[in-house]
């Protein structure tokens, strides 16, 4: 999985390429707390994001958690199979995710 | 009916190669939302046995696929492995309901296996825990 950082300020956004799987999504939480002292907003980009499994929501629970007690984490451009898994575990509802 | 089998280390680093046997297995006559389905079911599976089984240490699984046309399409793939009982539906579905901060987030992966498969079923025999799952598929064009 490729990770792509686009910083301004407090706020950035993660642009992921691939899966986001058991096998990838320790990455993405390594990479998620090494930025995020400081962070207002955190936006992550699924344009290009293929899949994902439970592995990747707990990475998502974890930064949603973080996010909330110093600004604000969103899903954007997320494709009908990730929304399904999404929308399946309740995750649709507890997480931001804008078109 | 076609069949076919995996034998592969229990451990998270194989799942490329999973995958890539669950692709070819049901690369003929499955729309791609059900396979992109299974692939999730199998994954959850797969990564369970990988933590649970023979953790600290590793061993095999034996992961058996058979897709069916009578009495009506069908998949079913059966995981075997030798490692410690554990019967991963014997925990409680996580409640959907109740706030996610507020709940647990072990269960995610079998309840979702739960919600993509028709039939979920656990025994244990002969020092083996034997998952299987089966799912009914759409009606394929001939």
């Amino acid at each position: 999985m490729e990770i792509k950082k686009e910083k301004n300020g407090t706020v950035l956004t993660l642009a992921l390429a691939g899966r986001l799987d058991a096998a990838t999504a320790p990455e993405l939480d390594a990479c998620i707390k090494q930025e995020i002292a400081g962070l207002t907003e955190l936006t992550l980009d699924f344009a290009a994001l293929e899949y994902i499994a439970s592995a990747g929501l707990r990475v998502l629970l974890v930064a949603e958690k973080l996010m909330r007690k110093q600004g604000k984490m969103r899903l954007v451009h997320v494709n009908p199979n990730v929304r399904e898994v999404l929308d399946m575990t309740g995750f649709l509802q507890f997480l931001n995710v804008e078109e | 009916m076609k069949q076919g089998e995996i034998v592969l280390d229990a451990d998270i680093q194989n799942l490329a190669r999973l995958n890539a046997w669950l692709d070819e297995f049901t690369s003929a006559g499955l729309p791609p939302k059900e396979r992109g389905q299974l692939e999730l079911a199998v994954e959850e599976i797969f990564v369970n046995i990988a933590s649970y089984a023979y953790a600290p240490q590793t061993g095999p699984v034996v992961v058996r696929g058979k897709v069916m046309d009578t009495p009506s399409a069908s998949i079913e793939l059966i995981f075997m492995d030798e490692g410690r009982p554990f019967d991963p539906l014997a925990r409680e579905d996580p409640p959907t309901d109740v706030a996610l901060k507020d709940r647990a987030i072990g269960g995610l992966g079998i309840f979702l296996v739960k919600k993509i498969m028709d039939e979920v079923s656990y025994r244990r025999e002969a020092g083996k825990n034997i998952l299987a799952l089966r799912k009914n598929l759409s009606c394929q064009e001939a």
